[in-house]
């Protein structure tokens, strides 16, 4: 029997959806305003914070009707809570968008310190991620959600590549560190989207094997669990 | 919540069993095609207030009202209201089933012939079409000369509703309809009820308040008689404003 409830469900989903979708062409714009110099990207990136906090908003309240409501039982509980979760991850890898155009504002007042190498991939790497980790949680995707985990890796990987990088242009030229310094920061921030996205993705292992997976407080993270939990 | 989609307004009620002063100057609003969910503790006057909105109360010796009840704008207790008329306008499924002794189909026929429609074609019609709104139509349709008495308890108080839609009512009032089924039959009726909703106005009489928080849309606490808070069942259940009504949907009520 097709429960009335899980309409609700379905329009939780849907929010979820859109709000990681203005996420997703905030951190674009945010990073094409460094990558392009493009200064017309930034006014939409506050536009859609504003969006995004709205949203959290109605969000939260939607889970917390649910909850008090249908008193959901099992992975319909477990689903709302990891809606509450990825519903703060969301607003806070946005707000990451926002701490980049903050740089941008800067950094296209002052000439471009290098030719732009592993931002674009880091900034490409990251969407993917914030779009696959919700795509995952919505589509209850236990394969996808481990996929993202694993991507995670190579976000590291290049945000240390960057850190060296701008190391030794600091190095050699003290006037180059402010610029770097907002270019290192940058790249902070992009990694901080993959770790929220990475949360996302956690938390969808949960929701449907229920299966505690942060701080790899089980060896099964990344492989398979036999039997999912209903 | 005043305005045309008012169904039902309830305004001072007084119903005495008695010298027992059982409601006391009890306001209420019921939307046209919405669920709304009186809950209380037992003998709050929960059921009482349902009864009056359709004078079941007046088959009771000794009852005085005052106040009035107005359906669509009329008083339904003034002078020479044709209380069989309300009744077939105002609905009501009891806490038990309670289908006649007679054959599915004579149960769901039954009001159309009390109401004096004879054309074969057409009571088949209604009766299909009231049975299938009640979702029995697709399990009942090959033995509806069957004994109603015969059917499982869930079974028997959806034909309870389908009997009830055959004669077209405007509101439909539940006294706690599910407290004799299982909770697989329970699901089934209040899925039921919110899919009549597009259509009917119902106001449901319940001890389960999670069932109350599922399924309606507004909800109203009763205690000794009054009525303490009234509003939307989101509300009620996320953010009571009264102390009373927050310690019975938490549970430390008694």
């Amino acid at each position: 029997m097709e429960r009335h409830f899980d309409e609700q469900l379905q329009g939780l989903k849907s929010h979820l959806m859109k709000m990681s979708a203005l996420a997703e062409v905030m951190i674009a714009d945010a990073v094409k305003s460094v990558v392009e110099r493009d200064a017309a990207a930034v006014a939409p990136v506050y536009e859609r914070e504003e969006l995004v906090n709205h949203m959290q908003i109605e969000i939260d309240e939607i889970c917390l009707t649910l909850i008090a409501l249908h008193q959901p039982a099992a992975s319909d509980l477990r689903f709302i809570m990891g809606a509450v979760k990825t519903n703060s991850d969301l607003e806070r890898l946005a707000d990451e968008a926002v701490n980049i155009v903050q740089k941008a504002e800067h950094l296209l007042k002052v000439p471009q310190l290098k030719p732009f190498e592993v931002i674009p991939e880091m900034a490409t790497i990251a969407r993917g991620m914030v779009r696959d980790s919700l795509r995952a949680f919505v589509n209850r995707n236990v394969d996808l959600a481990r996929e993202v985990l694993l991507r995670d890796d190579r976000l590291d990987d290049l945000k240390a590549k960057m850190s060296e990088v701008l190391t030794a242009y600091m190095t050699q030229d003290p006037a180059a560190v402010p610029c770097a310094l907002d270019l290192l920061l940058i790249s902070r921030f992009l990694e901080r989207i993959g770790d929220h996205a990475t949360n996302i993705a956690e938390v969808t292992i949960f929701v449907v094997e229920g299966l505690d997976v942060r701080h790899h407080a089980d060896q099964q993270r990344l492989t398979h669990r036999p039997h999912a939990h209903v | 919540m005043s305005g045309i989609d008012t169904v039902i307004s309830v305004r001072d009620l007084d119903l005495f069993y008695g010298d027992f002063h059982a409601l006391k100057r009890v306001p209420m609003a019921v939307r046209a095609r919405y669920i709304t969910a009186l809950i209380g503790p037992s003998g709050c006057g929960k059921s009482t207030l349902l009864r009056t909105i359709n004078r079941m109360n007046d088959l009771i010796p000794g009852v005085r009202v005052t106040g009035s009840i107005l359906l669509e704008g009329q008083d339904i207790y003034a002078a020479g209201t044709d209380v069989c008329a309300l009744r077939k306008r105002v609905g009501m499924v009891f806490q038990r089933p309670n289908p006649f002794p007679l054959s599915i189909y004579d149960n769901v026929a039954f009001g159309l012939r009390v109401a004096g429609l004879t054309n074969r074609r057409r009571v088949e019609e209604i009766v299909e079409r009231s049975l299938t709104s009640a979702w029995l139509w697709d399990q009942l349709k090959d033995k509806l000369n069957d004994s109603a008495l015969s059917l499982p308890l869930d079974q028997q108080q959806r034909l309870c509703v389908a009997r009830l839609l055959a004669v077209e009512p405007e509101v439909i009032l539940m006294d706690e309809p599910c407290s004799a089924l299982d909770p697989i039959a329970t699901a089934r009726i209040e899925e039921l009820m919110l899919d009549l909703k597009a259509k009917y106005t119902i106001v449901i009489v319940t001890h389960n308040m999670q069932q109350a928080a599922r399924i309606s849309d507004y909800s109203g606490y009763m205690l000794l008689g009054e009525m303490i808070e009234f509003g939307e069942t989101a509300g009620i259940f996320t953010t009571p404003k009264d102390k009373r009504t927050q310690d019975y949907i938490s549970g430390r009520y008694g």
